[in-house]
């Protein structure tokens, strides 16, 4: 195609674009009209009903818990097919290439893993109380350890990693959450239903199941990542 | 919409075309994180610190990872 004809072929679908877009724009409701009637209901309901002060972890892991589930499989299942797909049996006949040169890199990336790492906890810990929770305080957490990598040796980060420890959490935390559900069912209520005593609400004893399954999300994201980081490493790092 | 607003939404704007606008990968990965971070600004002034979050640990952590790799991996493989 010419350069003419591109220009054209962009005047055109750029203009009708652009008219489509205004067209939508007109459309939307004024900013900040606010319709969802479900987060409004919540925003006054999840407080007294489940001590929360973060409704959105009393959503993620209570009211929609189930959904929550499915999320976790989903990733379970990715970072599977990912081990499946990139995990060889690989003997340690050549070193991995293990330096870092700059000083700069390595003094503030090592400064920076016990941060991170006490960041991810807290996320996690603080999940219904406070923005966060078990996602991204596991991602945070596995940060940590990639950070252990980047700046210091590939040594250590192996040796705060150990595969078969990583593969055990991913595993015991995706079953964990299937496992506070039956517990649930056994307690003769409803599927993932909260049945424990909801405590204090403000306090890191409150919200019943919520912290329970916020854990195990937590360790269950922090492995998945440490795994999926894992595999991708070592296509670099193992050079055919 | 409060001044600040109007200025994430900018800065959003101004990162997305900063992204498409790179042609060299790894450029364009650096690019993309600090881009993740125009929206971690979004979604605070927006007072959704959740999503905050979410999109904070996505876009600094586990999308330039995979790219990084990706990249050192196929410049590994060219020939030289």
């Amino acid at each position: 195609m010419t350069r003419r004809a591109r220009l054209g072929l962009f005047a055109v679908s750029g203009a009708a674009l652009a008219g489509l877009f205004v067209w939508a724009l007109t459309g939307l409701p004024a900013f900040g009209d606010f319709h969802g009637e479900y987060g409004r209901i919540l925003n006054s309901v999840a407080g007294t009903e489940r001590h929360v002060t973060n409704v959105a972890s009393s959503v993620v892991f209570d009211y929609r818990g189930f959904d929550t589930l499915g999320e976790e499989f989903i990733l379970f299942t990715a970072v599977m097919g990912v081990a499946l797909l990139l995990r060889e049996a690989r003997d340690d006949r050549e070193r991995p290439r293990d330096e870092v040169r700059s000083d700069a890199v390595r003094a503030v990336g090592l400064a920076l893993v016990g941060p991170t790492v006490v960041l991810g906890l807290y996320i996690v810990a603080h999940g219904y109380l406070t923005p966060g929770g078990g996602f991204q305080g596991g991602v945070a957490l596995a940060a940590g350890l990639v950070l252990l990598y980047a700046a210091g040796r590939y040594r250590s980060y192996r040796a705060a990693s150990p595969q078969g420890m990583v593969d055990f959490a991913e595993g015991v935390s995706a079953g964990g959450y299937v496992a506070v559900g039956i517990a649930a069912l056994i307690a003769g209520s409803a599927y993932l239903e909260n049945v424990v005593d909801l405590g204090t609400k403000g306090t890191l004893a409150a919200a019943g199941t919520i912290p329970i399954l916020n854990a195990t999300a937590g360790l269950e994201v922090a492995a998945a990542m440490v795994l999926l980081f894992h595999e991708f490493l070592e296509e670099v790092i193992y050079p055919e | 919409m409060i001044p600040l607003q109007v200025v994430a939404i900018l800065l959003v704007g101004v990162g997305g075309l900063a992204v498409v606008s790179a042609r060299d990968p790894l450029r364009q990965t650096l690019l993309l994180g600090l881009y993740g971070l125009t929206l971690v600004v979004l979604f605070v002034v927006f007072q959704a610190p959740d999503v905050a979050l979410s999109e904070l640990v996505v876009s600094s952590v586990a999308i330039p990872f995979i790219l990084l790799t990706a990249l050192a991996k196929m410049r590994g493989r060219r020939p030289k």
